[in-house]
């Protein structure tokens, strides 16, 4: 899909040029947080769970190079081979090299947001492997050739018709049918073939328990659990950050991911994998890709709590409003916002911006990272590694000049009040973005420091 | 009680009958209140741009017109959280973490320091109540909807003791306006948006004013109403506490 060198505001831009969908696309995300906070509420618990959660992934981070050495020895106790990443590139040619040693080049994946992170699909294809993803969302996302919109809702963005055409297209579905129930079905047999001749599956990872080198993978559709019992080789891919100590701490993480993501109290499946099947072959990649720099920035480390929910994603305004693709990173809305920047400064420098600092993120995330305060610092730590547009340089430096000096902020205000009021057009023209679609306050005759030296001299 | 009026640039230059009802409304609930003239504005338009290190100037004139009174109250939530958050004055730390730790916005300040338990105001219409980001998540003046824990408000507890006040139940009761500073221009087309459902939520309510503790989000809507052509206006909670 190209999205050209266009930030955030411009895609933004664009997506709201269909109002209507703008709408629903809204709708559809709010009616998905109604449900999460529906489900919140079931639980008085519930702020004593995030609070737990929160405080169990800051013993993680604050020991993770020893949680990760335990699991690792309790995984390759229990058969499994362990893998280590530094980055996208080694986690990519790692998982290819398995794959040759086993003479597959047709492969099954259900979700991983970390395979998108590391565009591990497009690596696999240039060297010749077929790769299909079976989780029925990303699956049509695939066949539309585009990225995901949203790390639990991969194809939020397309309307049944849509999916309809794409199916009939591509699974030689009756054109017209875009009866929802059909279509999954349609999917259905035709992964299926796909899941009984698939020698490798790749799945992700959510939870990864050092006490006994089991790992979580949930998913509501099975397809993670299909593809992995009928392969002979499971490659299952987690970044460093999703591991937890004990598994006794997977009831409060457990509890908490379902119900932030849909709403659900759990996902239908819960999956733990421990060790291979008699003549399988299990493999772990733990990838950092850029988590251990991030780990030590202090402002930004709590971001490694995320355990990849969406929540904030059907809660901010603007996701809702500008949709996945308009972040332009595997992981959008403020999240991704936060992590975008510490893999690529230049690249990702518009997305902390891409926030009214609402603070609603920050208040439905299970394992409460300060999302927004995180934008704020962003902002901060990126004008400063000069990566402001020019023109906003120069017009934060004239408004810190009038600011700080009462007498020119006085004077400035009275002069723009008389523009406004006298020679409207120098401000009420296209090249003022406020009056595109907002008319500008009318300006009053005097301002209230005038007003009160008028009428309260006295106290002056 | 010697109460400092904090007056936000934007209230100052084009709203004054706003601040000139806050004045009011401070000296009606007992307090002297005092206006420090130099006072410009506090930083936050840089601050949120990615600019803080260029607030030394706002941050020294901010603690210069602001050190030496019991209170500092301000009719914004959101230039009292910035002021909370994100003072600061190496020469005068002191004098600055006193400010940040009694700076008040003003409906908390009659809530929680004057105690108001009574309130002679009247106000016969059918209004909207927006909730500003900055007031309810970041000051926690009201409770919010992302939460499991128990609801109050402080600017409706006030609201409460207006005559003929009617305020309406919005669908999203603490949805953000998507004014956001610098954000209304950067990213336009979601900011107005943004601005526009939250209005249709006040509209399709049948509301004569949508009201608010923060004006900027109000000048926001406003500017989308005006644009409409709608008769619906936008009106600060100090104009409606000053109401009779």
């Amino acid at each position: 899909m190209d999205q050209g060198n266009k930030d955030h505001a411009a895609l933004a831009e664009r997506f709201n040029e269909d109002e209507p969908r703008v709408n629903w696309h809204d709708e559809t995300l709010w009616w998905v947080r109604a449900k999460r906070d529906k489900a919140a509420h079931t639980l008085p618990e519930w702020e004593q769970l995030r609070e737990a959660a929160s405080q169990i992934k800051n013993n993680v981070l604050s020991n993770l190079s020893e949680y990760l050495l335990q699991f690792e020895e309790k995984a390759k106790a229990n058969g499994v081979v362990v893998h280590w990443a530094a980055d996208a590139k080694d986690h990519n040619e790692i998982v290819y090299a398995l794959l040759q040693q086993n003479g597959i080049s047709r492969i099954v994946k259900s979700k991983s947001m970390l395979t998108e992170e590391c565009h591990l699909n497009d690596y696999l294809q240039q060297q010749g492997i077929e790769v299909i993803d079976t989780d029925l969302g990303e699956r049509i996302v695939q066949l539309a050739n585009e990225p995901p919109s949203h790390i639990v809702l991969p194809c939020i963005h397309k309307k049944k018709e849509e999916i309809g055409e794409l199916f009939h297209e591509h699974l030689g579905t009756p054109a017209g049918n875009a009866d929802p129930k059909f279509l999954a079905n349609a999917a259905r047999l035709n992964l299926r073939e796909k899941f009984l001749t698939r020698r490798a599956a790749m799945t992700g990872v959510n939870f990864a328990v050092a006490e006994t080198g089991e790992f979580v993978v949930c998913t509501n559709e099975g397809n993670a659990d299909m593809g992995a019992h009928l392969a002979d080789v499971h490659i299952a891919c987690m970044g460093i950050e999703k591991i937890v100590p004990q598994r006794n701490h997977l009831s409060v993480f457990l509890r908490l991911l379902a119900r932030s993501a849909t709403g659900q109290p759990v996902t239908t499946y819960s999956s733990h994998f421990k060790k291979p099947r008699k003549g399988q072959q299990m493999h772990i990649v733990l990838v950092d890709n850029g988590r251990s720099v991030q780990l030590g920035r202090a402002d930004f480390r709590n971001s490694l709590k995320c355990i990849r929910c969406g929540a904030c994603m059907n809660t901010c305004p603007v996701y809702r409003r500008s949709g996945g693709h308009s972040y332009h990173t595997a992981i959008a809305g403020p999240i991704g916002s936060i992590l975008a920047p510490n893999l690529d400064m230049r690249k990702y420098a518009d997305l902390p911006f891409a926030s009214t600092l609402c603070g609603s993120c920050s208040n439905v995330c299970p394992v409460k990272i300060d999302i927004h305060d995180q934008l704020y610092k962003w902002r901060q730590v990126l004008v400063k590694e000069g990566y402001a547009p020019a023109a906003k340089k120069i017009a934060m430096q004239g408004m810190t000049f009038t600011l700080s000096n009462p007498g020119v902020y006085q004077f400035a205000g009275k002069a723009g009040r008389w523009i406004m009021d006298k020679i409207p057009f120098i401000v009420n023209n296209k090249l003022n973005p406020w009056y595109k679609q907002r008319e500008m306050p009318e300006p009053p005759k005097q301002s209230f420091g005038e007003w009160y030296k008028k009428n309260r001299k006295d106290n002056l | 009680m010697t109460v400092a009026l904090f007056v936000p640039c934007y209230i100052d230059q084009f709203y004054p009958h706003v601040a000139i009802a806050t004045l009011q409304v401070l000296e009606k609930a007992g307090v002297t209140v005092v206006y420090p003239p130099k006072q410009t504005c506090c930083g936050q338009p840089m601050a949120n741009s990615g600019f803080e290190h260029l607030t030394k100037g706002c941050n020294e004139l901010f603690v210069k017109n602001f050190t030496g009174f019991d209170y500092i109250v301000c009719p914004s939530g959101s230039c009292t959280l910035h002021v909370k958050q994100h003072l600061h004055e190496a020469e005068n730390e002191k004098e600055a973490e006193y400010i940040k730790a009694h700076v008040y916005e003003l409906t908390e300040f009659l809530t929680d320091i004057v105690q108001v338990e009574q309130w002679d105001a009247r106000f016969p219409h059918k209004v909207g109540m927006h909730q500003s980001c900055h007031g309810q998540r970041g000051l926690k003046l009201s409770q919010m909807s992302e939460l499991v824990a128990e609801p109050f408000s402080k600017p409706d507890k006030l609201l409460k003791m207006v005559e003929g006040l009617e305020i309406v139940e919005l669908s999203r009761t603490d949805e953000c306006c998507g004014f956001g500073g610098t954000f209304c221009v950067a990213e336009e087309s979601v900011s107005v948006k943004m601005g526009k459902d939250r209005v249709d939520d006040h509209l399709s309510h049948g509301v004569e004013y949508i009201i608010g503790g923060d004006m900027s989000c109000l000048m926001h809507m406003e500017g989308i109403l005006r644009r409409q052509k709608s008769k619906v206006q936008v009106k600060h909670i100090a104009e409606i506490l000053n109401s009779h």
